[in-house]
């Protein structure tokens, strides 16, 4: 197995920082704005925008967990169904402008159904996308993120490893693994 | 990504803890979904299920339609009373006609223990036991321990007794079976003739005096006298069992310690369980039907995932 590192912890540090003045610079006082981090890989980072943000614009700003597992197309389709993770919205979508937080956007299946189940908190004015990791060139549905950290070419045999300190890892590190 | 150890849902006895335990993780997320605005999600769209019920319920019936209509399937019923049951069909008979008409699943309510049994092992579709006469109802033990887990934090440890008519009670036995395998301690309680022979071979204590069971238990499941269900006569009267068996708010108040009520329903208000001890601070009988559609959903959605 080769692991091949992507990006370190001090880069990372430097691509939440732009990550966050890239959303300030649209959402301004995050006064119409929710943050909606997916389960179960993208809560890690959605908290870590989250709380940079807070700390940047003095604010409390509206964080939640999308669980998209019950939305999912490939259920019956494969041998074991995914697990299910808690789903916490404690404020009401409608009318507010959204963003979704993910690790890795891959084929954009999880994105489309998170979508869905989006809608069942209310209809938001808008909705983004914002991804660490952008793997190109492997999407199988119309999906681009609106806020990328990083964009990598990778094979679909390839598989990208994310290891934060918050999932209990000693180091911030992201990796692209061959499987051989 | 896991999934149950067993094709069909017949009876505790034969799953797993770990069934039990993911079955638990996946309602309290339908838990969740059922208190959304939107109570309803996409999952079993392309799934169709038969409701095959050859003896009355209302609750159980509802409540499993409830589950699959939150969850996008295909839902149709069927009740004996008014079916070519009566003309002389035998069950495999009725229920691969059912399935002819392309059902994906049957949830089967049968007076006769070990029908669901006998049906898996000669059709291909997933079955859900709904109650087989007086063996097994194990989505009510799968509701009843969950509630108790919601309640008090976890089963393993907890005293449970089981007061009212163990001998015709497939809601007891199922619920021994699943507190068991939890790891809780298990008392049931009624009079001697309508408690079985063996019942201390589950590995459950007997008492006889409902006052000593209140005193010791965390949480009491009281049952209903199935009067529908005896043939002959068990007790003397009704009124003499609720003066022997019967639970009041004043015998509640009385212990020292502040224990759960539950019971399956439906209540015989006054002869089990008397109104004010039923609608008391004590009781989390409304809980317990709350918890049965997220428990069903989340039975069904893990049956329907792993086909």
């Amino acid at each position: 197995m080769q692991k091949k590192l992507i990006l370190d912890s001090d880069l990372l540090d430097i691509t939440i920082n732009r990550l966050c003045q890239q959303l300030i610079e649209i959402h301004g006082d995050f006064s119409e704005t929710v943050i909606l981090g997916m389960q179960p890989r993208g809560i890690y980072v959605a908290d870590i925008i989250h709380k940079k943000l807070e700390k940047d614009i003095k604010k409390n700003i509206p964080l939640g967990y999308l669980d998209a597992t019950f939305y999912r197309d490939d259920f019956r389709r494969r041998e074991v169904p995914a697990k299910a993770n808690e789903t916490r919205v404690p404020f009401i979508i409608e009318g507010k402008q959204v963003v979704l937080v993910d690790d890795v956007l891959f084929t954009g299946r999880t994105i489309r159904a998170a979508m869905d189940a989006m809608i069942a908190f209310g209809r938001p004015a808008k909705v983004e996308l914002l991804v660490l990791l952008d793997r190109k060139y492997t999407r199988e549905l119309p999906v681009a993120a609106d806020y990328v950290g990083k964009a990598v070419n990778t094979l679909t045999s390839q598989r990208v490893l994310v290891e934060l300190e918050a999932q209990g890892h000693k180091q911030n590190k992201i990796w692209l693994i061959n499987k051989d | 990504m896991s999934k149950l150890s067993q094709k069909h849902l017949l009876g505790i006895k034969n799953i797993t803890r770990e069934d039990i335990e993911l079955i638990f993780e996946t309602a309290e997320n339908f838990k969740e979904v059922i208190n959304r605005p939107i109570k309803k999600v996409p999952s079993l769209r392309d799934v169709t299920i038969a409701n095959v019920f050859f003896e009355n319920s209302t609750r159980t019936r509802l409540s499993f339609e409830l589950a699959q209509k939150r969850l996008s399937a295909d839902v149709v019923n069927f009740s004996a009373s008014n079916s070519s049951v009566k003309k002389g069909e035998t069950l495999l008979d009725t229920v691969n006609n059912i399935l002819a008409m392309k059902v994906d699943m049957i949830v089967m309510r049968h007076a006769s223990p070990g029908a669901p049994h006998y049906l898996s092992k000669h059709i291909k579709a997933n079955i859900v036991n709904a109650g087989d006469g007086t063996h097994e109802h194990p989505t009510q033990a799968l509701l009843d321990t969950f509630s108790i887990r919601e309640k008090l934090g976890d089963v393993g440890g907890k005293k449970i007794a089981i007061i009212g008519d163990i001998l015709h009670s497939r809601v007891a036995l199922s619920n021994i079976f699943a507190l068991k395998k939890l790891g809780a301690k298990v008392m049931v309680c009624g009079p001697p003739t309508l408690l079985p022979k063996f019942i201390g071979q589950l590995g459950v204590e007997v008492e006889f005096d409902v006052r000593k069971a209140l005193q010791w238990c965390d949480v009491a499941n009281v049952l209903r006298i199935q009067l529908e269900r005896q043939q002959i006569k068990y007790f003397p009267s009704l009124r003499e069992y609720t003066l022997y068996y019967g639970i009041t708010k004043k015998m509640l108040d009385s212990l020292k310690k502040q224990i759960v009520i539950m019971h399956p329903g439906p209540i015989n208000r006054g002869v089990e369980l008397s109104s004010d001890a039923a609608d008391s601070q004590h009781s989390i009988i409304l809980d317990q039907v709350e918890n049965g559609v997220a428990v069903r959903m989340a039975v069904l959605y893990l049956l329907a995932g792993a086909a």
